[in-house]
């Protein structure tokens, strides 16, 4: 005889789970299993996962369970299995970053996140597929192929995070670490109808996460509830002396936040930038509907505007490939990864470009000639000291939003889900999808997405971004709980719940 | 503002100039990759060459979302990776060391 909880345990959030593995109502191995037999169910078709560590979430799980039986004090997520996206350092487990520059490469050191996550007691599934080094937004960039959205498995996850957001939203596993450089956590958790948090820049350790652009990038959490994604950014969050650009303050309370989701007495403001032409009716239909909701919960929503964010793709779009093309340096063929025509007669030139030119795929290669050519000389001050210019002013339109507002919001990404192969080969088409995520990044500030409902035209989900200042992270808790709570009073159910069996 | 002269120019990116970017970017890129790359980059730079209307003369760069302040650490040995763990991903390894390709041209 099964009970109702294992039964749809795959279905439970992390919050159910790690309650009734501490209870002893569930093993943490039994929960491991069940999502190891869920990914060889379901990941053929889904393809969020490159890699597959059954040994080593099994192993984690039976220490979780040996240390609770010993009586030791479990974590608030131990046992509870995570996706690791593939470009934090695993040691002994293979990282590709989604390139075959760094197939077959198995890290020598642990990422300070999978260091936490380890501490947790919290069993690592698997690493998940993603845009060759995190560029892209819908996870075709994959040099192993794409990454399908379970709501549509003819439609992409987003990206560059798609396999992480389609492993939770397929519920091959509860919880996920995304990274987001310009949307890669909150793009995909809108248009596969989860939860992901891009923290305040320095909030979460860098250390072993594969640098893109180190001024924007971000490890995060994705989950499909609010406080488990609070569960999942307390347990990963915090100082960390291995990273420079670590923030020493202590974190603010997320979880307490998702506990409390309450806006009664807040100010959010409406960017007036973020809205209107390129958006979807559906998108904004549902963005409009839960505005009202959070001012029927006690908010006060006023108009604000950010009239530089305008600005903020084209300055990303070569701060990012000037700090790519810097760090991509390091991929030559020498210590590690692929090396490609050592003939014993190439010269070590001849051989780093034949491999890079091997090992990285368009978007890559796209991207570093973009950042060569806008750092050249002649160019420099044109294009990437004058973007760096626009990166104030959209400091400075945040810093006078916030001093009126105490989070902004407007939907995560224009669209809904498109189809695979509808924009792989339109660079610009495909930067669009970042439009409203893109600011935060800049800014170094932090953001959430959650689902807010279905398009009407296309029944794919809708993502709602909320955004709050440096170090006011708790604030997206609160909101996005209180809007959860709101929705699922509406509906009776989460979104999810309403995605298609595979 | 007053426009930044070269724009006109870079607007329109010449297959030369990418040859030479991959070039500088090690990419050994084939002939059909130039053409396909030289009509992408230049549909890429006119559109972020917008960042060129924002008037931003008297406005400070920011190359970082935080303050950057100098970290330091006490000067105490920590172990770091042993040889063969350095080694274990090497492409090739010849006496306990990285091999690499040649580094000089062979006149020299």
């Amino acid at each position: 005889m099964s009970t109702p909880l294992e039964r749809d345990l795959i279905r439970q959030s992390a919050a159910t789970l790690a309650t009734a593995i501490a209870e002893g109502e569930l093993s943490a191995r039994e929960v491991t299993q069940a999502h190891l037999d869920r990914i060889w169910e379901v990941d053929d078709r889904v393809h969020a996962f490159l890699h597959v560590d059954a040994e080593g979430a099994l192993a984690t799980a039976d220490a979780v369970d040996a240390g609770r039986a010993a009586g030791d004090p479990l974590g608030p997520l131990a046992g509870v299995p995570l996706a690791l996206k593939d470009i934090l350092a695993m040691k002994g487990v293979p990282t590709t970053c989604g390139s075959r520059i760094l197939e077959g490469w198995r890290p020598p050191y642990d990422a300070t996140v999978v260091e936490r996550l380890r501490a947790a007691g919290i069993p690592i599934l698997g690493k998940t597929n993603m845009d060759e080094f995190a560029m892209g937004s819908s996870t075709e960039h994959s040099a192993y192929g794409p990454t399908r959205n379970p709501w549509d498995l003819d439609r992409i996850p987003g990206g560059s995070g798609g396999g992480s957001a389609a492993a939770i939203a397929a519920f091959e596993a509860p919880l996920a670490i995304g990274t987001d450089t310009g949307g890669s956590i909150r793009q995909p958790a809108a248009v596969t109808g989860t939860v992901g948090v891009k923290p305040t820049y320095g909030g979460v350790s860098r250390y072993g996460l594969v640098a893109l652009a180190s001024s924007l990038d971000q490890a995060g959490p994705c989950a499909r509830t609010v406080m488990d994604t609070a569960l999942l950014h307390a347990a990963i969050g915090g100082y960390d002396p291995r990273d420079s650009t670590s923030i020493p303050d202590a974190m603010p309370d997320v979880v307490a936040a998702a506990a409390r989701a309450d806006v009664r007495g807040m100010r959010i403001g409406l960017v007036r930038e973020l809205s209107g032409e390129g958006y979807q009716a559906g998108v904004e239909q549902r963005f409009r509907e839960a505005v009202e909701i959070l001012e029927h919960l006690g908010a006060e929503v006023v108009e604000v505007s950010c009239p530089h964010f305008e600005y903020a793709l084209g300055a990303y779009y070569l701060i990012l490939p000037s700090e790519c093309s810097s760090n991509l340096a390091r991929f030559d063929g020498m210590r590690y990864g692929l090396r490609v025509g050592d003939d014993g007669n190439a010269s070590v030139e001849d051989v780093m470009s034949l491999t890079r030119e091997a090992g990285f795929g368009p978007e890559v290669k796209r991207r570093v000639m973009l950042g060569t050519y806008a750092l050249s000389s002649g160019y420099y001050d044109a294009y990437y000291g004058q973007a760096q210019k626009v990166r104030t002013l959209i400091q400075r339109d945040f810093d006078a939003a916030f001093a009126q507002c105490d989070v902004l919001i407007s939907p995560t990404a224009p669209t809904t889900a498109f189809r695979i192969g509808e924009k792989v080969d339109d660079p610009l088409a495909m930067y669009l999808n970042d439009v409203a995520t893109i600011p935060v990044n800049m800014a170094g500030n932090c953001a959430m997405s959650l689902p807010v409902g279905l398009a009407p035209e296309d029944s794919l989900p809708v993502g709602l971004q909320v955004m709050a200042p440096p170090m006011a992270d708790d604030r997206l808790y609160l909101v996005g709980g209180a809007l959860e709570g709101a929705l699922l009073d509406r509906w009776g159910h989460l979104l999810i719940e309403e995605v298609p069996s595979l | 503002m007053t426009p930044v002269p070269r724009l006109a120019r870079m607007s329109a990116i010449t297959r030369a100039e990418v040859a030479h970017l991959a070039r500088l970017a090690r990419l050994d890129l084939a002939e059909d990759e130039l053409d396909h790359y030289a009509e992408q980059l230049d549909v890429i730079l006119t559109s972020v060459a917008r960042v060129s209307e924002v008037a931003a003369d008297d406005i400070p760069p920011t190359s970082h979302p935080v303050p950057l302040v100098n970290v330091t650490r006490p000067d105490v040995a920590r172990p770091g990776l042993s040889r063969d763990e350095a080694l274990a991903a090497a492409p090739a390894v010849e006496d306990d060391r990285f091999r690499v390709p040649r580094i000089l041209e062979e006149q020299e």
